[in-house]
């Protein structure tokens, strides 16, 4: 039993901290988010060129291979920057979805142009009707002749409008809700009969309605096995989900640490008003709700590769409820504690909350978990 | 990083679980699990089976007798023996005052008084605090006025844990009353025999008796038992609360009374279905166990670090009573109106009556009321609190 890193990881994680630290200030960021792309590729190129956009792939597809302890290295980090650039959709999602599903030979298109930064993801999951449900899949993918015919409406893809390559979940079979009859595609953004209508997030990250309508892909274009996509599905959100959590403890502490900051400095009654109790007692609890939470990203950074499914699914369902409730606390605390200017969009505080409220809504909130942590028993 | 248990901590885990398993009474495991009444005798008995075997202070130095495990192993033991529902080690001698003694005490004080800890020949109370002295422990107001080869002692001790079996209590005192009040504070050795010393018991919430005032009435103490200099008991306090630190998050107890408690909703019905599967209830449960599985993390990265422990350590202080106070809650939220009937009689291991109820409700709500305690003694949650945020925050 042990906690310590080591020194390549350690590396990895200073080397990204100073980077983020230095080039990727609260001016910097908004600067970043401005215009319509909503990130840099500049960022972008130095993410690749540091080694992190293949962090988590096998040296064979131009990775690192890295173990899932990397990439929450990776998050923590980017959360304590509220880092927009599209890591989670490209590498972490999308990357895991085509890592674990693809052929060979997907993989080999694929991943070593991500690690590269050459190529954007974005995954495809969830629907109008679905909230947080995998297996609930109305897009169908009709089989024609060699290849397949897509139809249907995909709800809040993350970065969806600047992803070269889509990572869809439609039906091949069965009914709206059922486990089987599930396929993965792999196909352009450009394809013709997707349409895309992007928009903001409250966090200042870019996402997108899809529709599709008549969308004809080839054989080629299906990821893994026709019909039983749920099983592989789940375990990349799995790991998507301990990302979250891993990015969630950076920001937490991020927030903390400029929580704890003001209340040193700010002035009232003519003594600092960290120095009463009623806020001393508050500040405490943001910290040990961060501890806390931390505990479970770790245990879930770990078990997420768990061969029993079950044991990944209720640790990583743990670590999510946990974030998700400490992670609404923190942000609520922090923006009470800095008084007027918690709630000012000139301090980065609020946009902290709001990246950790955001967190709790992707891929499954406090709710949904529950739900799972039960039926995972 | 790596999560796992290492193969020798695994086998040791192994070797503590058998030992346990075929050493714990029975009808001691049974009052625990059941939650009856414990007695003295219940303590004495495993603790000495734990001195036979050489485990009973594994937190002492080897030269005394301890174990010279690691903090994991520790942990492990803890967590073995919690889970497995054999008492607690009764903490005020072997884990309170023997590390006092054995850093500051007197030649004497060693050769006399750490092998009858050791062996529970010796039942040992707490004297810290007073009527008007609780979390302001420094407080203290219990005077020790030298008179010769003796202290005499007036003053009142309180919340004395099963002050009514001590055979000795430690106790903070005031040797000087003209300087700084942490500086006139000395720490004590009194035989719970002398005459002038009165135990009046407290009856808490559940009608137990587990606490007691201590009355001193011009008691006799041999110089020979103050520990280490006059005036720097302040000093031996603060050591002794900063000494014991891992088994303060009682993960092995939590995990046993959440089983327990699980087991319990899963036989109750709500609607013609067993409680636990209520998603409200059932949630609430969740909750709890998230909670307690952080805890745990969080207890062995405080183990892990290579560093000794720090003011961190409230953290479990903290978490680790929300966590015991929440099961408590909602085992007696589980059982619903069989909370009501108060049997204090039926706590009785030897009680043969007819019992109102499942067995399992019969305690429900005095462990919950009784469970009040946790998040107050051992310094209140609010001091640790207050700890935590001068110490780590620096507010």
């Amino acid at each position: 039993m042990d906690f310590i890193f080591s020194d390549e990881q350690q590396q990895l994680r200073d080397s990204l901290q100073k980077y983020i630290a230095k080039e990727y200030g609260f001016e910097a960021r908004k600067a970043i988010i401005a215009p319509k792309q909503g990130f840099s590729d500049k960022v972008w190129a130095q993410f690749a060129d540091m080694g992190l956009l293949g962090v988590a792939f096998d040296e064979a597809h131009g990775g690192f291979s890295g173990t899932s302890v990397d990439t929450m290295l990776v998050m923590t980090e980017l959360g304590r920057g509220i880092v927009v650039e599209p890591y989670f959709s490209t590498v972490v999602l999308g990357g895991s979805l085509v890592d674990l599903a693809g052929s060979e030979a997907q993989k080999q298109a694929v991943l070593p142009e991500v690690a590269q930064g050459k190529l954007l993801l974005a995954a495809a999951l969830g629907e109008p009707d679905s909230r947080y449900e995998l297996n609930c899949v109305e897009t169908t993918a009709r089989r024609d002749g060699a290849g397949y015919v897509l139809n249907g409406h995909k709800a809040v893809v993350l970065h969806g409008e600047s992803a070269d390559k889509l990572v869809v979940s439609a039906r091949t079979a069965g009914g709206a809700r059922e486990a089987k009859g599930i396929s993965l595609f792999l196909l352009d953004r450009s394809a013709a009969g997707v349409a895309v209508q992007a928009y903001r997030t409250i966090d200042g990250m870019r996402a997108a309605e899809i529709r599709f309508s008549n969308v004809k892909v080839g054989a080629d274009a299906v990821l893994g096995e026709t019909d039983n996509a749920l099983p592989v599905l789940e375990r990349a959100a799995d790991f998507a989900v301990s990302a979250l959590c891993a990015e969630a403890v950076g920001a937490m502490e991020a927030l903390n640490a400029a929580t704890f900051e003001y209340l040193k400095t700010r002035q009232q009654f003519g003594r600092p008003i960290g120095s009463f109790q009623a806020l001393q007692h508050r500040a405490v609890d943001m910290m040990i709700h961060c501890e806390q939470s931390r505990s479970l990203a770790l245990l879930a950074s770990v078990k997420v590769q768990s061969e029993d499914p079950n044991e990944r699914k209720r640790t990583v369902s743990a670590a999510k409820i946990h974030i998700g409730r400490s992670g609404r606390a923190i942000g609520e605390e922090a923006i009470q504690l800095h008084g007027g200017m918690g709630v000012s969009n000139e301090l980065a505080a609020g946009h902290y909350a709001k990246r950790l409220a955001m967190i709790n809504a992707t891929l499954g909130d406090v709710e949904h978990h529950f739900e799972r942590y039960a039926s995972a028993a | 990083m790596d999560l796992n248990y290492t193969k020798e901590e695994q086998a040791f885990r192994e070797e503590v679980r058998s030992f346990v398993h075929d050493n714990l009474p029975k009808d001691i495991a049974d009052k625990v699990l059941h939650h009856k009444r414990l007695g003295k005798d219940d303590w004495v008995r495993w603790q000495k089976i734990l001195f036979k075997k050489g485990w009973v202070a594994p937190n002492w130095p080897k030269e005394y007798g301890g174990c010279a495990w690691t903090p994991i192993q520790q942990h492990i033991f803890d967590e073995e023996c919690g889970y497995a529902g054999a008492p607690r080690v009764m903490p005020f001698g072997l884990v309170m005052v023997a590390p006092v003694i054995q850093h500051f005490g007197s030649k004497w004080q060693k050769e006399y008084f750490l092998p009858r800890i050791l062996s529970s020949e010796d039942w040992w109370a707490q004297g810290y605090s007073e009527p008007g002295s609780g979390s302001d422990l420094a407080s203290v107001k219990t005077r020790a006025v030298r008179q010769g080869d003796h202290y005499i002692v007036d003053g009142q001790k309180t919340w004395t844990t099963l002050g009514q079996y001590a055979d000795m209590i430690f106790c903070l005192v005031r040797t000087d009353t003209t300087v700084k009040k942490q500086e006139g504070i000395s720490f004590l050795l009194i035989d719970m025999k002398s005459p002038g010393i009165t135990v009046r018991p407290i009856i808490t919430l559940d009608e137990e008796h587990e606490v007691n005032e201590v009355f001193f009435d011009n008691v006799k103490v041999p110089a020979a038992n103050l520990v280490g200099d006059e005036g720097k008991g302040w000093t031996y306090a603060k050591f002794l609360l900063g000494h014991e630190r891992t088994g303060i998050a009682r993960v092995g107890e939590s995990k046993r009374e959440l089983e327990q408690l699980k087991a319990i909703a899963g036989k109750q019905l709500r609607n013609g279905k067993p409680l636990i599967e209520d998603p409200r209830f059932r949630d609430r449960v969740t909750a709890v166990e998230v909670e307690l599985m952080a805890l745990e993390i969080t207890l062995l990265r405080v183990l892990s670090s290579r560093t000794k422990p720090g003011p961190e350590a409230s953290i479990l202080k903290i978490k680790g009573t929300d966590v015991q106070q929440a099961l408590t809650e909602l085992t007696m939220e589980a059982v619903g109106p069989y909370a009501l009937p108060f049997r204090p009689e039926a706590r009785d291991a030897a009680w043969k009556g007819e019992p109102v109820g499942p067995e399992y409700a019969a305690s429900a709500a005095a462990v919950y009321f009784n469970y009040r305690k946790t998040s107050i003694y051992g310094g209140s949650n609010e001091i640790q609190r207050n700890i935590i945020s001068q110490m780590v925050l620096g507010l």
